[in-house]
């Protein structure tokens, strides 16, 4: 302890960072009533020395991009939005105050309650398949066979397109008529293959489908959370005689589970950023105007079509509530099912 | 702000694949010889083949029609019965060339996007380098709570944001140029800003004492020393950059509004939502919008994969 404190000091005379500490608050920071809290976590503040007011002024000059962007990026528009959402304005005349009467319309607003619809559809059929069939697709890519590699490239290869690109394929393939998907479901004999896009029931699990083609995307970031996997684990799993099965449920799974809430928490995000393949989609032949009208599809045509740039705010602003519940209520039971392996490295 | 820790944690852990320092690397190489379970029955790994094989056939079955359909002259139907799924007929490969040349002029388009791909790479690298590196390895009031913005800033879409960002710039004047999608980058990405610092605070600390003995100031210790090392980072950052500014729809979309100007995905889904483009020129298009993307990505594949897996690629 003394030694530790010893070689802080001396860094702290030199102004330098201590080598070990890595530029984060150290471990020693002073329990409850230890005196004022600093941002670094230990005695109260004391001025600066040259070198460390030197090393500070450096610093925020490498900050300067990033708080020049937020500022101009986020901070001014998440006023600028929310200010917004309480008029009413289409860029050639004055905005005008409605207070809540944006918000107020939504209530009544069939566009509005559809784009929910469509969104929470698609969330619940989608991030439930993507991460059962993603979390598999990496077990089975995590297998130790020849020439897995070659695997592996060509199904991460789908998810580095574009969803232009690849609703314009899809669209093709699920021709209702004919299409190659329906001539094939047709030549194994089903007479009556879904239409696909042009009906509203199925354009929904059509997107979804078409995601699929994706998925190796998600199944890399498995695969790297599965490599992480020490052996250790494993060993002591099949000294204690644990078969495949159990030691997928009480090592794999568990070890697996920080993976899983960040994979859970991107795409329910993602979710709401559906835009590509909805314009595409929407736009061509096939599907109607409504079935696939994406919470973010709804926004941008509330904003650059209609000019309303008062309602489109206020969009956006339950669009960001909305998301923050979300990442909160996740949160909130992340502790229950999370799993965080003792690091001692982060002590 | 007990949230944000966990996340840092999260993707600390996923993020062993770009790290540099040896015993990281030493370490998930040990796991990864052997937390790969080896099947050892023939039948299983037989299964397993074929499952494989079955999979990458979903894959490759798609992208062979559409080369078939790209292929294809004009009269030819696209679909036929049985479908077919890779070319054995039709070897037009002058579609390619009439779609950038002919009337739908894609090499226009491609330029325009190319514009655009190199100014975000461009901004992204300058300013996310700098940003990371303050915060991987200098000392300053108020770094903790900054950085908890970069986090918080990560978890916000950019396109709730959309509107009174398209009203800035509509009255900076810049409503139908590429300002609007290049300048916001030279402000930094709070996904890559988090992925270089990740990555630079590995680079072992003695480096930066010994540099500074020399005498060197916070610039020359960035630009001399630990910027050249950060270069496998940067090379994932840049390629991200490539692939997600490439395929954009939403920012060119907003703000093009002449055709000369249009980006690639801009003119395929104009291409695809207008009636009587026919099919083989449609595919060539499309295929021909692909290819950037593919042919970088076997160029950086190992560093990529390992790059995915710390942010997600649709994150």
């Amino acid at each position: 302890m003394r030694l530790v404190l010893q070689r802080r000091m001396t860094a702290r005379f030199r102004g330098w960072p201590a080598p070990d500490r890595g530029g984060r608050p150290g471990p020693a920071s002073p329990g409850p009533g230890a005196g004022k809290r600093t941002v670094f976590g230990r005695a109260p503040r004391l001025p600066l020395s040259r070198t460390r007011r030197r090393e500070q002024r450096a610093a925020y000059l490498f900050l300067s991009p990033w708080l020049l962007g937020l500022l101009a990026f986020w901070i001014v528009p998440i006023v600028a939005s929310l200010l917004l959402s309480f008029t009413d304005w289409t860029l050639i005349f004055k905005p005008h105050w409605v207070g809540l009467g944006n918000y107020r319309a939504m209530a009544s607003d069939h566009d509005f309650w559809n784009s929910i619809r469509v969104t929470v559809k698609y969330i619940l059929l989608s991030v439930p398949l993507y991460m059962v069939v993603g979390l598999l697709l990496s077990l089975l890519l995590n297998l130790k066979l020849r020439g897995m590699n070659v695997f592996r490239t060509f199904l991460f290869i789908p998810s580095v397109l574009s969803g232009v690109a690849v609703a314009i394929l899809w669209v093709s393939l699920l021709n209702p008529d004919v299409g190659p998907v329906n001539q094939a479901l047709r030549a194994i004999g089903i007479a009556h293959p879904p239409r696909w896009l042009a009906d509203p029931a199925w354009a929904v699990p059509s997107v979804v489908l078409m995601g699929l083609w994706g998925v190796g995307g998600g199944a890399i970031i498995y695969l790297a959370g599965l490599q992480n996997i020490g052996a250790q684990l494993y060993e002591a799993a099949s000294l204690d005689g644990a078969g495949p099965w159990q030691r997928f449920r009480f090592v794999t799974f568990p070890m697996l589970t920080p993976t899983l809430l960040f994979v859970l928490l991107t795409s329910l995000i993602g979710a709401f950023q559906v835009f590509d393949t909805a314009y595409v989609l929407a736009g061509s032949q096939g599907a109607d105007g409504t079935s696939l009208n994406f919470y973010l599809l709804n926004m941008w045509t509330e904003a650059f079509t209609n000019q309303r740039f008062g309602y489109a705010s206020a969009l956006a602003w339950v669009m960001i509530i909305l998301a923050a519940v979300v990442i909160l209520a996740i949160f909130r039971t992340a502790s229950r099912w999370v799993y965080y392996e003792y690091d001692p490295e982060k002590e | 702000m007990k949230s944000a820790d966990e996340i840092t944690t999260a993707d600390t852990r996923q993020e062993a694949g770009v790290t540099p320092a040896a015993p990281a690397r030493l370490r998930s190489k040990r796991t990864r010889l052997t937390a790969k379970w080896r099947p050892r029955s023939v039948i299983f790994r037989t299964a397993m083949y074929i499952l494989l094989l079955i999979i990458s056939g979903f894959i490759l079955l798609p992208a062979g029609w559409m080369l078939t359909a790209a292929l294809k002259p004009d009269l030819a139907p696209v679909f036929t019965i049985p479908t077919q799924w890779f070319p054995a007929h039709y070897w037009q490969w002058q579609n390619f060339g009439r779609v950038l040349f002919g009337s739908l002029s894609f090499l226009r388009y491609t330029v325009n996007t190319i514009i655009i791909v190199v100014g975000n790479i461009l901004g992204i690298l300058i300013s996310c380098s700098l940003v990371a590196f303050a915060f991987a390895r200098l000392r300053f009031r108020g770094s903790k709570t900054l950085f908890y913005l970069v986090v918080v800033t990560m978890l916000i879409p950019w396109q709730a944001l959309m509107v009174p960002q398209f009203i800035m710039f509509f009255k900076l004047g810049w409503y139908g140029t590429y300002l609007p999608l290049i300048v916001p980058s030279f402000g930094g990405n709070a996904f890559f800003i988090f992925l270089i610092r990740q990555y630079m605070r590995t680079i072992p600390r003695e480096l930066d004492d010994a540099a500074r003995v020399d005498g060197l100031n916070a610039w020359q210790i960035f630009w001399r020393i630990i910027l050249p090392l950060s270069t496998p980072v940067l090379t994932v950052c840049a390629v991200f950059t490539f692939i997600w500014s490439w395929n954009d729809l939403l920012g060119p979309i907003i703000y093009l509004d002449n055709q000369q100007t249009f980006t690639l995905s801009v003119a395929l889904a104009n291409l695809v939502t207008r009636a009587g483009t026919p099919w083989n020129l449609l595919m060539a298009a499309n295929l021909l919008s692909m290819i950037p993307c593919i042919l970088v990505f076997f160029f950086v594949q190992k560093k990529l994969i390992g790059g995915i897996a710390s942010v997600g690629l649709k994150g």
